[in-house]
């Protein structure tokens, strides 16, 4: 190689720029980003993207899985065209009454358990960011135990509380003269008491992402509010409020997609029932894929969810855009 | 270039050495029979899974087979997960132990046992008719039923509270070591006592929601009256006469039960026996084995027995596992050797006995063993648990309908739900028309 270096022979010349060549491109910052990327792009298209195309597929056949479920009798279209449409299990869902169930209950879980969740983590963030310094990290710390505790395993701990027949809390109420409440056995209260879990589970994501939010708004703000006379209210709407507005589009945004797509809690403490009351996309979609053996179906389930959520996360996203470029 | 020529030489030193390679003799290694990967259910009684091992192993020496054994849990569905999985990769374990409707799922993934089931037929009995109905397509022998993890789910009561509460001596009905006596043990006999025990504060604890046990019980009487939601041919028979009538039987008897039955998973029964709270569960023994360990004086006076009988006969549930050999598996015959080996009755002997009678063979010639005559405390206890003198139909709920169509019965719990919906209060007339939907979304092919 040194030979070559100091030659000044025309080939040689080309030969020593190559390398130089192939070093520039692995120093580029682009290069070196996407190398360190790599595991995880690997790592995505491994485990969401091909599932969710692979999921696609299923969901396009029949339930022997040997043919295409082609659509059939569209009211709304054509033969022509209609019979050439690969979606005749998402026709078959629209049939089913429990479906309808399942995309009420989705919706009710999702948004009730959202906002319940944002109300007692802004709360809850409040109380934190007055506490003084010196205790504070205590008492994140504690209260985020809910959050970090995996679900299913903390379900487990609910549905003792909750158990149809031996319920802790029932123990406690009976004790104190009321009657006995059927946690999961009667419908509003399975629900309520699914909807209960999920609110204890996310409530802390809320309180971290709302405190954070809260240490970042400048003290002059309030001071300037302070002088002008507001009050506390006053200082959380004019100040506060407007302050957070992303990061509490954000959360919000985030937790109806992961509260929308929630299995854990629901499977563990009520398993969709009774009379699959409590049913969601993915332990309905499980029940049917895995459980029911007919996996298209399933898969059909679950995917009914990315629209839904893709068109609230449109809606999130845009609206945090406008008012980023406003600002 | 040098182009290549063959010498003489060259062609003879060629000839000699293929030659002594083909002609040396075959030096058979530790696994010249090569590899052999299963995945069996991971059994819940302690201890049990070893004698599967030692079976399994001791074949494995005996064939030069290097074998690998995985255990699979249900709770959680861990077994259906790996059963969906492997059928889509197509690739995975050689032979999958798989329950009760998964092979007729994965009929054309399986590997025919034909050959081996004529064999094991031939050595140790016919095999039951839920067996013939759950693990063959047409002439194929999907697998073999497997004793490991099949069960009946039969009741299991309180000697002490049926008698006093309801006046039956269910010893006496089902003596231990002979024959059932139990003629008197009928439909209403079993409504009259779950009513007496509901009274007395020890209710039947039969659940009703749409987990295995609870539908288990639903599709077994149901089949007692003769109805069926789905016949044999595949034509839906929701709204004939014989539903109706095992419906309003069931919802009769269902207001004895607790009144969070709707809600009971499969563990549920089992706390209600061994806390003592219920003179009745449908359940295999464990229930009583758990009882066993941490309330002996319960355990002590339970009875496990058959099913009342209904107006078109006594049907008991019956749940068997499969051993399954996938078509993609490279060592179809070591698999099929090991499926044989599992079956003779002395490995099947040591399973009943590891699994303390839990476990139960689907060949007729096999349900008298030992160890249900000899389990206690008390002695006995166990001794109808296998069906030993065929008194009893074993069935799987939603049968006879074509197994695809019953398995979406099955798993969606439509039988359970239509007694719930009818018990809170739905006229029967909407409970029908509402299951007859149900299941002609079920009809899809």
């Amino acid at each position: 190689m040194a030979d070559a270096v100091l030659s000044t022979d025309p080939p040689a010349r080309r030969v020593i720029t190559r390398p130089n060549a192939v070093r520039r491109f692995f120093q580029r910052k682009s290069t070196i980003a996407f190398l360190m990327a790599l595991p995880l792009i690997i790592l995505i298209f491994g485990l969401v993207i091909y599932p969710a195309f692979y999921a696609v597929y299923l969901s396009t056949l029949r339930k022997s899985m040997t043919s295409v479920a082609w659509m059939r009798n569209c009211a709304w279209l054509p033969d022509v065209i209609c019979t050439y449409l690969p979606f005749g299990n998402m026709q078959f869902l629209f049939t089913r009454e429990t479906f309808w169930k399942v995309v009420y209950q989705s919706c009710l879980f999702a948004i009730t358990a959202v906002i319940f969740k944002a109300l007692l983590g802004f709360i809850l963030a409040h109380f934190v960011h007055n506490i003084p310094a010196k205790g504070q990290r205590k008492w994140r710390g504690m209260l985020l135990i809910p959050w970090v505790i995996p679900p299913a395993m903390s379900t487990l701990a609910w549905l003792w509380l909750c158990d149809p027949s031996y319920s802790a809390f029932n123990y406690v109420l009976t004790g104190a003269g009321f009657d006995r409440i059927p946690w999961t056995g009667d419908a509003n209260w399975a629900r309520f008491a699914v909807i209960l879990v999920n609110i204890w589970v996310g409530a802390p994501f809320f309180m971290i992402m709302y405190l954070a939010a809260l240490k970042s708004v400048p003290d002059q703000l309030y001071e300037a509010a302070a002088i002008d006379g507001a009050n506390w209210w006053q200082r959380i709407w004019y100040v506060t409020l407007p302050m957070m507005r992303n990061i509490i589009a954000i959360t919000a945004l985030f937790s109806t997609i992961v509260t929308f797509a929630n299995f854990d809690i629901v499977r563990v403490l009520t398993a969709g029932g009774p009379l699959d009351q409590t049913h969601l996309f993915a332990t309905w979609a499980f029940k049917l894929g895995i459980e029911g053996g007919d996996i298209p179906l399933g898969a059909s389930v679950s995917l009914f969810m990315v629209p839904i959520l893709a068109v609230a996360a449109i809606f999130i996203l845009r609206d945090i855009n406008q008012r980023g470029n406003e600002a | 270039m040098r182009r290549q020529t063959l010498s003489r030489r060259r062609f003879l030193a060629a000839t000699a050495i293929t030659t002594a390679a083909l002609s040396s003799p075959f030096v058979r290694g530790a696994h010249a029979a090569g590899k052999l990967s299963i995945g069996l259910w991971d059994h819940w009684v302690p201890g049990a899974n070893r004698a599967s091992t030692e079976v399994a192993q001791a074949w494995a020496a005996k064939e030069k087979v290097e074998l690998t054994i995985d255990y699979i849990p249900s709770q959680g569905n861990k077994n259906l997960l790996t059963i969906a999985a492997q059928a889509q990769a197509k690739s995975g374990h050689d032979m999958l132990a798989m329950p009760t409707w998964w092979p007729q799922a994965h009929a054309d993934q399986l590997e025919s046992c034909n050959d081996i089931m004529t064999q094991l037929i031939a050595q140790s009995g016919q095999v039951n008719g839920t067996v013939q109905y759950l693990g063959r397509a047409g002439d194929k022998w999907l697998g073999v039923p497997a004793t490991i993890g099949s069960q009946i789910k039969g009741p299991c009561s309180r000697i002490d509270l049926l008698k006093q509460h309801a006046g039956i001596d269910i010893q006496a009905m089902y003596p231990a070591g002979s024959a059932p006596k139990a003629d008197a043990w009928t439909m209403d006999a079993y409504l009259k006592a779950a009513e007496a025990c509901h009274k007395a504060g020890v209710p039947f604890g039969v659940g009703l929601g749409d987990t295995t046990d609870s539908v288990d019980t639903a599709g077994a009487f149901f089949q007692s009256f003769g109805a069926a939601l789905v016949d044999a041919k595949g034509d839906l028979t929701v709204k004939s006469d014989a539903v109706r009538q095992a419906l309003e039987y069931c919802v009769k008897v269902a207001k004895f039960y607790p009144a969070d039955a709707p809600a009971w998973d499969d563990g549920s029964n089992n706390r209600w026996l061994v806390s003592g709270r219920g003179a009745l569960i449908m359940n295999p023994p464990s229930a009583w084995a758990v009882a066993k360990r941490d309330a002996p004086q319960i355990a002590a006076q339970c009875w496990t027995h058959g099913m009342p009988a209904g107006p078109r006969g006594r049907f008991s549930p019956f749940l068997p596992y499969f051993w399954n050999i996938w078509s993609f598996s490279p060592n179809k015959p070591a698999a099929k050797s090991l499926l044989v080996a599992l079956s003779q009755p002395d490995a099947v002997a040591k399973f009943v006995a590891a699994s303390a009678g839990y476990d139960i063979p689907s060949f007729e010639k096999l349900t008298t063993l030992p160890t249900w005559a000899e389990e206690g405390p008390p002695k006995g206890t166990l001794y109808h648990y296998p069906n030993p003198h065929n008194h009893q139909t074993l069935s799987i709920a939603a049968a006879p309908a074509p197994p695809k169509i019953a398995q979406q019965i099955y798993s969606q719990g439509t039988l359970t739900k239509m007694i719930v919906r009818h018990l809170q209060g739905e006229p029967m007339e909407r409970t029908l028309a509402w299951a007859e939907s149900e299941v002609e979304g079920f009809l899809r092919t």
